[in-house]
C-alpha cells in the first residue's frame, strides 16, 4: 500500500526541511491533536478557540458535521448523530447487543462482521465515522501549519485488542494519513512526564477514560520507557461512574417509566456536570428541567465518593493484579490519565494504594495527546541523536483455537513487541491441501470467550498423506501490536498462501472503495493518483537512502559502494520527474534490492555500536 | 547478521546460569536501542524488515534469558538435554508435592486466612530459591542431576501459579 501525504502530489518535498509529525488522541468522548513546535509539545486549537475536538460525527444528506455543532444537535437528530464511535471500533452486531446501552441507532450487520450505522447518508462503518473525526482534527493542524502534516502517531488503549487497533489504523488510512505508530495511551502519558523529570524507576499510569480502565507499569531507564506489564477492564470507564451518579438522581426524583431517551441523556449529562463540581467543591446542587420533568436536590461529595466507591474499588483491584505480575511493588511514581481522576475517591484510592501522591501537573485531558505528539516528533526523525526508546507489550494473550472448542495460548500477555512464534501442524488426511487456522484473543480457556480475530486459511499444501505434511506456521506481532500470518510447508519449502478473513474487520477491497470515496476521484484521477503515489514511494527510499549515505557511507562502504547508491538516487530522481509509473516502481525497485547489503551493514553496525558502548560501562564498574 | 546465534550470543554473554540480571537488562535496553522498529520509520523497506525481525529476535532471546527457570532449561536444551514431557520423579518428592497440596487446600477450603498463605507462600519461594542454588551448581558437572531439579522446580513454579490463584479469590481481586 502507497501512503498518502498530505502535500499536494507534485509539490516538490526538501529532504532537509524540517518534517512536522503530530500526535493524535483519539478519544471516545474528545479527540486532540498536538504538535512539537520550538521542542515544545502543544495541542493544537479547534475553530471555536477550543482544544477538545468532541468525537461526535453527524451526517446530513448533503453535508457531514464533526465536533461541536455535530453534539449539538445530537438531539435533535440522535439516529443520524454517531458518539462515542471508539466503542464500536473492530466490534460486531453482536458485541453492540451486550453493551447493554440503549444506543439510539440503527445498526446494520455485515458479512465480515463489523457492525455498520444506518445514516441519512447510508451505512457507515466506526472505521469511516472515525475518519471523519480524524480528517477534522487534521484540517484543523494544517491550518496553522504551512506545510502540512508527514505524520502522525495515533494513541489507543492499551486494552485494545488486534481488531480494534487494526480498525483505528484502517481509520487513519480512509483518512489518508501516513501513520508512523499506534501507541498506547497509557505510555503517551508516561512519555509527557518522563522526559524532563529525570526520574529512574517504575511507574504507574492509572488511565481512567471515558469508555475504558488501563494500568500499566512503566520501568524508567535513562530515555528508555518499558511497559513492563499491563491490564485493565475494558468494561469500566468515566462513563459508568457517570450513570452511578444518574441512577441517584433518577432514584431520588422518583422516576419511573416515563423517562424517554431525551430525558435519559440529559440526566446523564446532569450527572457529569456533577461530578465535576464536585471535584472541586464539597457539596453541589441539582436543579433541572427536561421536558416537564424537573428535579431539585443536593449531593455532598461524600455521597458521590460513597455512589463510586464500587467501581473505585474495581480499578484497585486490577491495579492489585498488575503489580503481582510485575512482581516488585515499589511504585515511584503515579501518573493519572482521563477527567474521571479529577475525582476525590479516585485520587484518594489510588494514593492510598500505590503509596505516592499521584503526578497531576498536566492536565488529564491533554497529556495522552501531548505524549503521542513527542514521539511523533522523534519518529520522523527530529531529534536523530535523541536516545528515547519505547518497549511495549502485548496487552492479550494470542491464541489458537484446538479440538473442543479450547484456546492453546501461542504468544501470552505482557510478552514484549515485536514478538513471533511459529507453530507446526500436520495434515489429517491424506492429500490435504489446505486448512482453517482460527486466531483468537483474550485470556480465557475456551474459545467462546475470547474474541475471534480471524480465520487463516492455509491453501496451496502439497499433497501428501495424512500427517506427512509439516506446516509451519508464523504468527508475527509488530510493534504496533498488529498480527500478521505466514505459513510454509517445512519438508518441500513450498508456502502456503494465508487468506486472512477478520472477524469484524473490513476487507482490503472495502477499504480500497472508502479511500476512493473519500477522495472522491474521477477516472482520470486514478492514473494522476498512482503517479502522486509511485512519486511519494521513490521520495521515501531517496529520503531514506540520502539519510543512511550521509549517516555511514564513510565507515560501510568502498568508494565504489557508495558511488553505485548515490547514481542509483540521480537516475530515481531523474525518473521520478517524468509521467512513467511502471518505470519509476522499476527503478524503485532496483534500487531497493541495491541498498540491500548496505542495510544489512548498517544494522549490523548498530548492533556492534550498542555493545561498544557497554563495554566501556563493564570497564568503569570494573566487573 | 547471524540469526542462528543462540540467546547468549545474542547480548555478547557467555552461556551461564548466573547472570547478573541488571547487565542483561542494560545490554536488552542497548541493543534494542539499535535495531528497534521505531528507528526505522523513515528507513527503506527493507531496513525496515530487518529491524523487525531483530528486535523481535532480542525480545524472544531476552524473555528467555530474564527467567530463571526459563534459562535454565534454555541452557540444559542447548547442552543437548531437551526436557521430557512426562518425566520419573523420586516417589519421595511426588509425596512431599502431595503434602503441599494438601496444606494449600486448606488454606484455600478451609482458614481462608490470607496470613497462612503469606507463610505459605515465603516458604515456596524459599524452597524455589535453593532448588535454583542447587541447579547453578550442578549444570556444568552433573547434566541428569540438573535435568531432575528442573522438574522439580516445574512442581513449584505450579505451585506458585495455584497460590496466586487462591490469593485472588481469599482477598477478593
Amino acid at each position: 500500500m502507497a501512503l498518502l501525504q498530505i502535500t499536494e502530489p507534485g509539490q516538490s518535498i526538501d529532504p532537509h526541511q524540517r518534517k512536522i509529525a503530530a500526535g493524535i488522541d483519539l478519544g471516545t468522548t474528545n479527540s486532540l491533536i498536538a504538535i512539537v513546535r520550538g521542542g515544545v509539545p502543544e495541542t493544537l486549537p479547534m475553530h471555536q478557540g477550543t482544544h477538545l475536538l468532541p468525537s461526535v460525527v453527524q451526517y446530513k444528506e448533503e453535508l457531514t458535521l464533526v465536533g461541536q455543532s455535530a453534539l449539538d444537535s445530537a438531539e435533535e437528530d440522535p439516529l443520524n448523530t454517531v458518539l462515542s464511535v471508539k466503542r464500536m471500533m473492530g466490534r460486531g452486531i453482536g458485541d453492540i447487543a451486550r453493551m447493554g446501552k440503549s444506543l439510539p441507532y440503527d445498526f446494520v450487520g455485515n458479512e465480515s462482521g463489523m457492525v455498520k450505522i444506518n445514516t441519512v447518508a447510508g451505512d457507515k462503518s466506526p472505521i469511516e465515522i472515525s475518519s471523519e473525526i480524524l480528517k477534522e482534527l487534521v484540517e484543523r493542524a494544517n491550518q496553522s501549519l504551512p506545510g502540512g502534516l508527514d505524520g502522525v502517531v495515533i494513541t489507543v488503549p492499551a486494552y485494545f485488542d488486534d481488531s480494534q487497533r487494526q480498525a483505528t489504523r484502517d481509520a487513519a488510512r480512509v483518512a489518508g494519513l501516513n501513520v508512523l505508530r499506534l501507541l498506547n495511551e497509557p505510555t503517551a502519558a508516561a512519555v509527557a512526564y518522563g522526559l524532563d523529570s529525570g526520574y529512574e524507576g517504575l511507574v504507574a499510569v492509572y488511565d481512567l477514560g471515558g469508555g475504558t480502565f488501563d494500568i500499566s507499569v512503566l520501568r524508567l531507564t535513562r530515555g528508555v520507557f518499558e511497559v513492563v506489564a499491563t491490564g485493565g477492564d475494558s468494561a469500566l470507564g468515566g462513563d459508568d461512574f457517570d450513570k452511578c451518579i444518574a441512577e441517584w438522581i433518577i432514584t431520588q426524583a422518583g422516576y419511573g417509566q416515563e423517562l424517554t431517551p431525551r430525558h435519559l441523556r440529559g440526566v446523564m449529562l446532569q450527572a457529569r456536570s456533577l461530578k465535576e463540581l464536585l471535584s472541586t467543591s464539597d457539596i453541589a446542587d441539582v436543579d433541572f428541567t427536561i421536558d416537564g420533568l424537573s428535579f431539585k436536590g443536593q449531593l455532598t461529595r461524600e455521597k458521590m465518593d460513597e455512589l463510586v466507591a464500587k467501581l473505585v474499588i474495581e480499578s484497585i483491584n486490577a491495579c492489585r493484579r498488575v503489580l503481582r505480575d510485575v512482581g516488585e511493588c515499589k511504585i515511584g511514581n503515579v501518573v493519572l490519565v482521563g477527567g474521571s481522576t479529577r475525582m476525590h475517591a479516585v485520587r484518594q484510592a489510588v494514593t492510598d494504594f500505590f503509596g505516592v501522591e499521584p503526578l497531576v501537573d498536566i492536565d488529564p485531558d491533554r497529556v495522552i495527546a501531548v505524549g503521542a505528539a513527542v514521539q511523533a516528533d522523534i519518529l520522523i526523525g527530529n531529534k536523530p541523536k535523541d536516545e528515547m526508546l519505547l518497549l511495549d507489550v502485548l496487552p492479550l494473550s494470542l491464541g489458537l483455537e484446538t479440538m473442543g472448542g479450547l484456546t492453546e495460548k501461542i504468544i501470552h500477555r505482557n510478552t514484549a513487541i515485536p514478538a513471533s512464534k511459529s507453530q507446526e501442524y500436520t495434515t489429517h488426511k491424506n492429500g490435504q491441501t489446505a486448512m482453517l487456522v482460527h486466531v483468537v484473543q483474550g485470556e480465557r480457556e475456551l474459545v467462546a470467550d475470547c474474541r475471534s480475530l480471524a480465520s487463516f486459511e492455509l491453501r496451496g499444501i502439497p499433497a501428501m498423506v495424512a500427517g506427512a505434511a509439516r506446516i509451519e506456521v508464523n504468527f508475527q506481532v509488530d510493534a504496533d501490536g498488529l498480527l500478521s500470518v505466514s505459513a510454509r510447508e517445512i519438508t518441500t519449502g513450498v508456502n502456503a498462501k494465508v487468506l486472512v478473513k477478520p472477524s469484524y474487520g473490513l476487507s482490503e477491497e472495502e477499504i480500497s472503495n472508502m479511500l476512493r470515496a473519500s477522495f472522491q476521484f474521477a477516472e482520470d484521477d486514478v492514473k494522476i493518483r498512482s503517479l502522486a503515489e509511485a512519486r511519494v514511494e521513490a521520495m521515501r527510499l531517496i529520503d531514506a537512502l540520502e539519510g543512511a549515505l550521509a549517516q555511514d557511507a564513510d565507515r560501510l562502504l568502498q568508494s565504489d559502494e557508495a558511488a553505485l547508491l548515490t547514481d542509483g538516487i540521480v537516475s530515481l530522481r531523474k525518473v521520478s520527474k517524468t509521467r512513467n509509473v511502471n518505470l519509476i516502481n522499476a527503478e524503485v525497485k532496483k534500487l531497493m534490492e541495491a541498498s540491500e547489503v548496505f542495510a544489512a551493514l548498517r544494522m549490523d553496525s548498530a548492533v556492534r555500536t550498542a555493545f561498544s558502548g557497554l563495554h566501556i560501562d563493564q570497564l568503569k564498574e570494573g566487573s | 547478521m547471524d540469526f542462528n546465534q543462540n540467546h547468549f550470543e545474542i547480548f555478547q554473554l557467555a552461556i551461564s546460569f548466573d547472570l547478573d540480571l541488571e547487565d542483561l537488562s542494560k545490554r536488552y535496553r542497548k541493543i534494542q536501542a539499535g535495531v528497534h522498529p521505531d528507528k526505522f520509520v523513515n528507513a527503506t523497506d527493507y531496513e525496515r524488515r530487518l529491524s523487525l525481525q531483530w528486535a523481535t529476535q532480542v525480545n524472544a532471546a531476552y524473555q528467555i534469558l530474564s527467567s530463571d527457570l526459563a534459562r535454565a532449561i534454555y541452557i540444559l536444551e542447548i547442552s543437548g538435554v531437551p526436557l521430557q514431557e512426562n518425566p520419573q520423579l523420586p516417589s519421595d518428592f511426588l509425596i512431599e508435592q502431595i503434602e503441599r497440596r494438601e496444606v494449600l487446600d486448606e488454606i484455600s477450603k478451609i482458614s481462608r486466612s490470607p496470613e497462612a498463605l503469606a507463610t505459605y507462600r515465603e516458604e515456596l519461594e524459599k524452597c524455589i530459591k535453593d532448588y535454583f542454588k542447587e541447579f547453578s551448581e550442578s549444570y556444568l558437572t552433573n547434566l541428569s542431576l540438573a535435568e531432575m531439579i528442573i522438574y522439580k522446580l516445574q512442581f513449584f513454579t505450579k505451585l506458585r501459579f495455584q497460590v496466586n490463584k487462591i490469593e485472588e479469590q481469599i482477598l477478593g481481586y
